[in-house]
């Protein structure tokens, strides 16, 4: 029996080691130095100040001008527990019980301009990030309630204390928004990094055309030695998809980073062959029926069960992958991460069952229990975004008919889909809503489902005090074990038990992109690995 | 004709501060706005406190006859304000794409009247025949296809003849280089979005100068001429067309001045940094005073265009000076 293990263990790493050179060549070969990356962005960034904003068209091409303190392994972007340091040498083991960071930076990091990064300039950042001062906005203050203080104990060591152990921090920490800032710059003028940029990362800010381009050059004392190999690059935008695919097809970008549909995918591969190569993953980004509590019937737990169980989640898995950005089955968790439910722990959840018609059968009956007539009609507001929303939409119509239900599709352009769901009335029956974040960080990432009192993204209406108790408990326990175990029990009570909000799929990131383009891994989010440091172009 | 001119210039007044207190209240009944879009728009967790200092900041919580009062005496002083989206000021973000879609709506003009004037009164001089059919066709072609999707179809076109003769696709440049800089770049970025808008507006101006042409070749003056033996091409363009381009001066100008600022989806279609993008882009992100501020820029060519219009009126036909 042990050599039979013995045997299968050596085929895993020979298969493992195959698949490293199969699916990533950067792994087997040599980078070479020079030429100038050019990709497109869908959208451009309000301003440059990644602390107050939230967009990926921040990230894409303003993340390549930074450094953070810690952030997603580049070499292994695609798991969601492996980070590294990035200025700091290392992410450090906690101290006192789980509630000391000791953080050693780098001592040959500088900013564009030659100044060198030291402690108060990290310290500088996270005060603007956690303890914003008033007309300074900061999008992630709420990452960090666990916070304590934090200060610089020598030039080159940044201690933060926390209030209580918190396996959320080290991931909050690694948002790729949490620039690191000159403490010179924000003593002037906190507010100067909106419109300008100065940061330590692999390249140098060189141009800025509003609505057409940005371009940076290679940082030639990067802190990562042999770092960046690219002279440059130019982000080009380009707000319409199919000229972004036209783009990569005809030679005028190298790469998109945000993810294209299946069809576009097959189009680029069917007219170039060998000279695309695509990366897929599942992608941190979820769709939400959202039935507003505040509407009857959609006030009784029995009716929200019955819509998540007339969900065919496994079959539409199957056929909606083809022609949308969606693929994964999952729970409230991203399906890579190891607090997520498993295939057999998901199918202990409505909506989730693996016999369709015992599901929808349950489903009826609930709705007759309830008093809900056949034919029922009500609408599904929804967000007019073609890739995934509309689609997901017009499925989840379907699958709703099978139970009497007569949904119609209310789809309003993005400015006024938000303050519907933010009205915080009964503007709305049903919504879709979505749930998509960076760095995946499942312990608050989930908290889109506690009580709207305390979540300012929970567009459901809805209070649930014991929803409430199991993600304070996961927040304070420093036991994975015990974490996980919470998590099975909120994600029951948030899916099952109440079905408060139903988890339809998990997106799936497709990246077609010109094959002389390597050293750039795909991650389970557009937000993540974008600094460019490791990319380079083969001759 | 000074006091025609001045009259003209004086009715401008009361039409663009109707035009402002339009769009002033119009881009107010659209619901949310943009500092909800800004920092919950990707579905993020957005703090409500710094939405309401992201609203502070953009003067979205002071009282709307104070915003207007604000914006209009901005407009005065030739301070339109900062983009609330950008922050950066609006002459700035204007300025940029003013140059491309100038240049654009200059470009589809000389290929509409290059096309449209000859066509038109070719089809108008051979009435029933088979070239009057050809052109009438293609003018029907050119109203019948939106130039957006005319667009699409250069650029698939493109892509699919140069991988079948060359074996590598090339599509045109997405980004914009001033003809001063590289004429070459310039060109073959702008020819296409000149030619796809302009076939439309060909189609427009070929169709009027046709009818117009054909009514004027009815006159009687025009069968004096004849009976006076002077020759064909003569009467046609000294005598026919000089009177029948009243209307087609007309439908040019105005559709420059849609060119302007209309081009909303062929500039997508081809990456054109220009100002109808411009226009989509601060609509759909609830930018206040950047969409008011493109709307009075619009609304200015427009009344600007009809004014040069009526005066180019005056110049062709006598008759409008003297009444």
């Amino acid at each position: 029996m042990q050599r039979i293990q013995r045997r299968l263990g050596l085929v895993w790493v020979v298969m493992g080691l195959l698949m490293g050179v199969a699916c990533c060549p950067a792994l087997a070969e040599t980078p070479t130095y020079g030429g100038i990356l050019t990709y497109v962005v869908p959208a451009e960034p309000p301003s440059f100040d990644g602390h107050r904003e939230t967009t990926f068209a921040l990230i894409h091409p303003i993340a390549p001008f930074y450094s953070v303190l810690i952030r997603v392994n580049p070499d292994n972007p695609g798991s969601p527990t492996d980070f590294a340091g990035d200025l700091a040498l290392e992410v450090p083991e906690p101290t006192d019980n789980g509630t000391t960071y000791t953080f050693k930076l780098r001592q040959n990091a500088t900013f564009a301009d030659g100044q060198r990064v030291t402690a108060d300039d990290v310290v500088a950042t996270f005060n603007k990030i956690i303890f914003p001062p008033a007309g300074v906005a900061s999008a992630r203050q709420a990452f960090f309630s666990m916070v304590d203080t934090f200060y610089a104990s020598d030039e080159f060591t940044v201690v933060f204390k926390l209030h209580h152990p918190s396996a959320a921090f080290i991931p909050a920490l690694a948002s790729p928004f949490n620039f690191i800032y000159s403490a010179k710059q924000l003593a002037q003028d906190m507010r100067w990094y909106e419109h300008q940029v100065l940061g330590s990362g692999p390249f140098i800010f060189t141009e800025h055309q509003p609505g057409a381009f940005i371009t940076g050059r290679r940082h030639p004392n990067y802190h990562h030695a042999g770092q960046p190999y690219l002279d440059g690059f130019r982000a080009i935008f380009a707000k319409k998809q199919s000229l972004r695919v036209q783009a990569i097809r005809g030679g005028r970008a190298m790469i998109e980073f945000r993810g294209f549909p299946p069809k576009s995918r097959h189009d680029l591969v069917r007219a170039l062959g060998e000279a695309i190569t695509v990366q897929e993953s599942d992608w941190n980004c979820v769709l939400l029926v959202t039935p507003n509590h505040l509407v009857p019937p959609f006030d009784d737990p029995r009716v929200r069960r019955a819509l998540s169980l007339a969900i065919d989640r496994w079959g539409g898995s199957m056929y909606l992958s083809k022609i949308a950005v969606v693929k994964t089955v999952g729970g409230v968790v991203f399906p890579g991460h190891p607090f997520a439910a498993t295939a057999d722990e998901l199918q202990d959840i409505a909506g989730y069952w693996p016999d369709l018609e015992a599901s929808r059968a349950e489903a009826r009956r609930l709705l007759q229990q309830a008093g809900v007539p056949e034919g029922f009609r009500f609408k599904l507001h929804n967000r007019g975004v073609d890739q995934p929303y509309k689609i997901i939409g017009t499925w989840l119509i379907d699958q709703w008919r099978h139970i009497g239900l007569n949904a119609e599709q209310w789809v309003q352009p993005t400015g006024p889909f938000f303050q519907t769901l933010r009205s915080q009335s009964k503007r709305f029956a049903v919504s879709i809503d979505f749930n998509c974040q960076a760095v995946v960080n499942p312990l608050l990432d989930v908290s889109k489902f506690v009580s709207n009192d305390r979540s300012g993204n929970n567009y459901a209406n809805y209070q649930d005090r014991v929803l409430d108790d199991l993600f304070d408990r996961m927040n304070r326990t420093p036991d994975a074990a015990e974490q996980r175990r919470l998590m099975r029990r909120f994600e029951k009570r948030a899916l099952d038990e109440q079905a408060h909000m139903l988890v339809t799929l998990w997106w799936y990131r497709i990246i077609p992109h010109r094959s002389n383009v390597r050293g750039w891994t795909i991650s389970p989010s557009h937000y993540l690995n974008q600094d460019l440091s490791t990319v380079w172009l083969a001759p | 004709m000074t006091k025609y001119i001045g009259k003209r210039l004086l009715l401008m007044i009361p039409t663009l501060l109707g035009a402002a207190v339009f769009v002033f209240l119009l881009m107010r009944l659209i619901p949310g706005d943009v500092c909800e879009l800004r920092l919950a728009g990707e579905g993020a967790y957005a703090d409500e406190k710094a939405i309401q200092l992201c609203r502070e900041q953009a003067g979205l919580t002071k009282s709307l006859p104070r915003q207007f009062f604000d914006w209009v005496w901005g407009m005065v002083r030739g301070d339109f304000g900062v983009s609330m989206w950008t922050g950066r000021p609006i002459i700035y973000e204007i300025g940029l794409r003013f140059q491309l879609s100038l240049q654009v709506a200059i470009m589809a003009t000389m290929t509409a009247i290059l096309l449209a004037i000859p066509l038109g009164t070719l089809s108008a001089i051979n009435q029933d025949t088979w070239i009057d059919y050809g052109v009438r066709a293609f003018s029907i072609a050119g109203l019948a296809m939106p130039s957006f999707w005319l667009g699409i179809l250069i650029i698939l076109a493109l892509l699919i003849g140069t991988q079948a003769l060359w074996g590598t696709p090339w599509m045109p440049p997405i980004q914009y280089t001033p003809i001063w800089v590289d004429p070459v770049a310039n060109l073959s970025q702008l020819v296409w979005p000149a030619l796809a808008t302009g076939y439309r507006y060909s189609a427009v101006a070929a169709r009027m100068t046709r009818s117009a042409l054909l009514e004027v070749l009815q006159e009687d003056y025009i069968r004096t001429a004849r009976a006076k033996g002077l020759v064909e091409h003569l009467i046609i363009n000294r005598h026919a067309l000089k009177n029948a381009l009243l209307p087609v001066v007309t439908v040019i100008g105005i559709e420059f001045a849609f060119l302007i600022g209309g081009l909303v989806v062929t500039e997508q279609v081809f990456n054109l940094n220009g100002l109808g993008k411009l226009f989509v882009e601060s609509v759909g992100n609830h930018d206040y005073t950047l969409t008011q501020s493109l709307v009075m820029l619009v609304a200015f060519v427009f009344i600007m265009t009809n004014f040069v219009i009526d005066l180019i009126y005056a110049w062709i036909d006598p008759r409008i000076r003297y009444r």
